[in-house]
């Protein structure tokens, strides 16, 4: 037990293969083999495989394969297919949505239209592997928690992608598909939009994003804590509880006062982990439909604070002086 | 246990300095330039301060000769653009922009020996003179961007034929036949490295596209401009920022980009400053379009451009704003008189050189 006092798993948590419990007439859909990994052993289970695939999980792939394919081989043919430069340029390289000037028609191919299709096979793709995660739960007789927060993720993915390009009239609106790239439309979409972060709803999802980070790190550390007394079982302490989790909830209330439970704290991370994507859709969906300017809509509403002018004589919009004269 | 630990740590250690190796080193100095809590600061680098002053230090003057004398236009023939100089004057200005644009060749990099000094044989020489009038015109007509330093040759040159930075019409990087261009998402240095557009300059620095993007009402009210339009912009800044070697808020309050009444003065200057280059484009360089020979343009035949890296060169002052022109008086303004072999027709606001092939500007 004293095994559990280190920063890492010190436990081979392994076993004679176990494919898992017989589930009927779609077994055929339970697929691979099972192999033994020391080092995922380390990680976690050291098992690896059957996996339930499944006629969604095949599409799926299928589907996210297409995607992949149209976003790679475009970003090879925009370095000529020269495989170094593709390396090299890899970062920057992207499948950037149409010129404004398209709509939401249907540009050509070279314009715009791979983006349009990439989005289509992809947003297909991460559709039916969201209709596994809710299967698989069904199969395996759990309730639906990891299907609706997963699905809080696909709705912030697809007012981004989707949504709310449709609502701007423009598919040019939407993110392109490229590491930089989006990190860059990311930046440029705050400056237009006048600075998301008087964004409420951004600030909302920030809090949560952050919170959920803080959460897990509390209740992670909490548990590994009590392990020595078996609170790692704390599934089972949610209705019969144990000195572990007697100790653990002491901790935190000793240290701030009030304590979360064996099962709410589960419930106070899931809600965290589901409103960072939910309120940060619900920002981004308003944002240049709702609002043009978040930083003047602060002002506004009384959230973003005046400061004393930088120098003696204001400056004034040189462009507004030279109209005036 | 403790061994392995100790070899995850090391790992670690090395990994975390393979990663951070490309930072500069800290702790960076910090100017603070506006209100608390605004961010409005400068950051230095202590360590690169040393080379900054040395690649901005002026060189020594020549020395100055009184303005007596007969005039250079009497005694020369086809002298345009700086025919109200007497005739020490204008030596000692010739001699000048040896030192400051031809060191090593000298004069024969305009002129050809044995030829007289009249003669516009080379392309060079006709480039002078329409950079000298841009010179000139800038110092004049611009004193709301140079004002209380002003620009010499050497302020771009800094002793090479060509200044180290300038910029052509971009063309689209090698692709494959048919794919779409998008003229970003390529690592470029015009984009500062980001994926941003990789040619920032030709619809701002020559062409007049806007460069307001941001919404500008609380709620929206019609038609605003692409995030793609952002992108662009954002572009320019960028080089903006790394041809000055300043931080975003040198101009802005980041919290607000747009709003001038917090923007700090030096947002002013640029403003003046992104018009004053696109004359200089405009007015003074594509003129040189028809006759620059090939090794001297873009891959598209435009001639090399300015931008502000061209002047600014890593300095949020050119030359840290030294004051190099007040020892050149006669770069300060334009020719007071218009010699007689002048064409008259010319339309520029000072001086135009006229285009014709022998008696020319």
């Amino acid at each position: 037990m004293i095994e559990y006092q280190n920063i890492f798993t010190q436990v081979q948590v392994d076993a004679p293969d176990y494919p898992g419990v017989p589930i009927g007439d779609d077994e055929y859909n339970r697929v691979g083999g099972i192999g033994h990994s020391y080092w995922m052993g380390k990680l976690g289970d050291a098992q690896i495989g059957p996996i339930y695939l499944g006629p969604f999980g095949v599409m799926a792939l299928f589907m996210g394969f297409i995607a992949f394919e149209i976003i790679g081989l475009n970003m090879f043919a925009s370095v000529n297919w020269d495989p170094l430069e593709f390396i090299r340029q890899l970062p920057w390289l992207a499948l950037e949505p149409p010129p404004a000037q398209y709509g939401l028609s249907i540009p050509p191919l070279n314009d715009g239209g791979w983006w349009l299709m990439a989005g289509f096979f992809l947003t297909a793709a991460i559709l039916l592997w969201w209709w596994r995660t809710f299967t698989i739960s069904k199969r395996l007789g759990m309730s639906s928690y990891l299907a609706w927060a997963f699905a809080g993720a696909i709705w912030l993915y697809l007012v981004l992608g989707f949504i709310r390009p449709v609502l701007m009239g423009s598919w040019s609106e939407a993110v392109p598909f490229g590491l930089f790239p989006h990190l860059d439309w990311t930046a440029a979409f705050s400056l237009r939009y006048g600075n998301l972060f008087y964004n409420p709803f951004h600030m909302l999802s920030i809090a949560f994003l952050y919170g959920s980070a803080v959460l897990f790190a509390m209740h992670g550390a909490t548990i590994l804590a009590v392990s020595r007394y078996g609170g790692d079982r704390e599934i089972d302490q949610i209705t019969d509880r144990g000195t572990a989790a007697e100790r653990s909830m002491l901790f935190w209330r000793w240290c701030m006062g009030f304590n979360a439970s064996m099962e709410s704290i589960h419930r106070w991370a899931w809600w965290f982990a589901v409103l960072t994507v939910v309120t940060g859709g619900i920002g981004i969906l308003l944002t240049g439909t709702v609002v043009e300017n978040w930083y003047l809509w602060g002002v506004k509403h009384g959230i973003a604070p005046a400061y004393p002018a930088l120098e003696p004589t204001v400056l004034a919009d040189p462009q507004m002086m030279e109209a005036a004269q | 246990m403790k061994q392995a630990f100790s070899k995850v740590i090391t790992t670690a250690t090395l990994l975390g300095a393979v990663v951070l190796a490309a930072c500069e080193a800290p702790p960076p100095e910090s100017v603070q330039r506006g209100y608390r809590g605004t961010g409005m600061e400068a950051l230095y680098d202590p360590d690169r301060l040393d080379a900054l002053v040395a690649a901005n230090t002026v060189p020594d003057s020549l020395p100055a000769v009184p303005a007596v004398g007969p005039k250079a236009s009497d005694v020369y023939q086809n002298v345009q653009v700086l025919g109200d100089l007497t005739l020490g004057e204008f030596t000692r200005l010739m001699a000048a922009i040896t030192e400051w644009v031809s060191p090593e060749e000298g004069c024969n990099y305009c002129h050809v020996p044995g030829e007289g000094f009249e003669q516009d044989t080379l392309y060079t020489k006709k480039v002078a003179r329409v950079m000298i009038e841009m010179t000139q015109n800038a110092n004049q007509n611009w004193d709301s961007h140079v004002g209380g330093a002003g620009l010499t040759c050497y302020t771009c040159h800094r002793g090479n034929n060509i200044p180290d930075a300038t910029w052509t019409t971009a063309v689209a990087p090698a692709h494959a036949a048919r794919i779409g261009v998008t003229m970003q998402n390529i690592a470029s240095e015009n984009a500062v490295l980001t994926s941003l557009p990789m040619d920032p300059f030709s619809p701002y620095l020559l062409g007049d596209e806007s460069i307001r993007s941001a919404g500008t009402t609380a709620l929206p009210e019609g038609d605003g401009r692409s995030v793609k339009d952002t992108e662009s912009i954002y572009s320019l800044m960028m080089h903006f920022s790394d041809a000055l070697g300043v931080n975003c808020t040198h101009c802005h309050n980041s919290r607000a980009f747009n709003d001038w009444a917090q923007s700090s003065p030096a947002r002013e200057r640029a403003w003046h400053g992104i018009r004053m280059v696109r004359e200089m484009n405009n007015e003074y360089i594509e003129q040189t379009a028809d006759w620059l020979p090939a090794h001297r343009t873009g891959p598209l035949g435009d001639p090399l451009k300015v931008n502000c890296e061209t002047c600014h060169q890593g300095a949020y002052k050119p030359l840290l704003g030294a004051n190099m022109v007040a020892d050149y008086p006669n770069l300060a303004r334009l020719a007071q008189t218009e010699p007689a072999v002048q064409a008259p027709d010319s339309a520029a606001p000072m001086a135009a050189p006229a285009e014709e092939e022998n008696g020319a500007p």
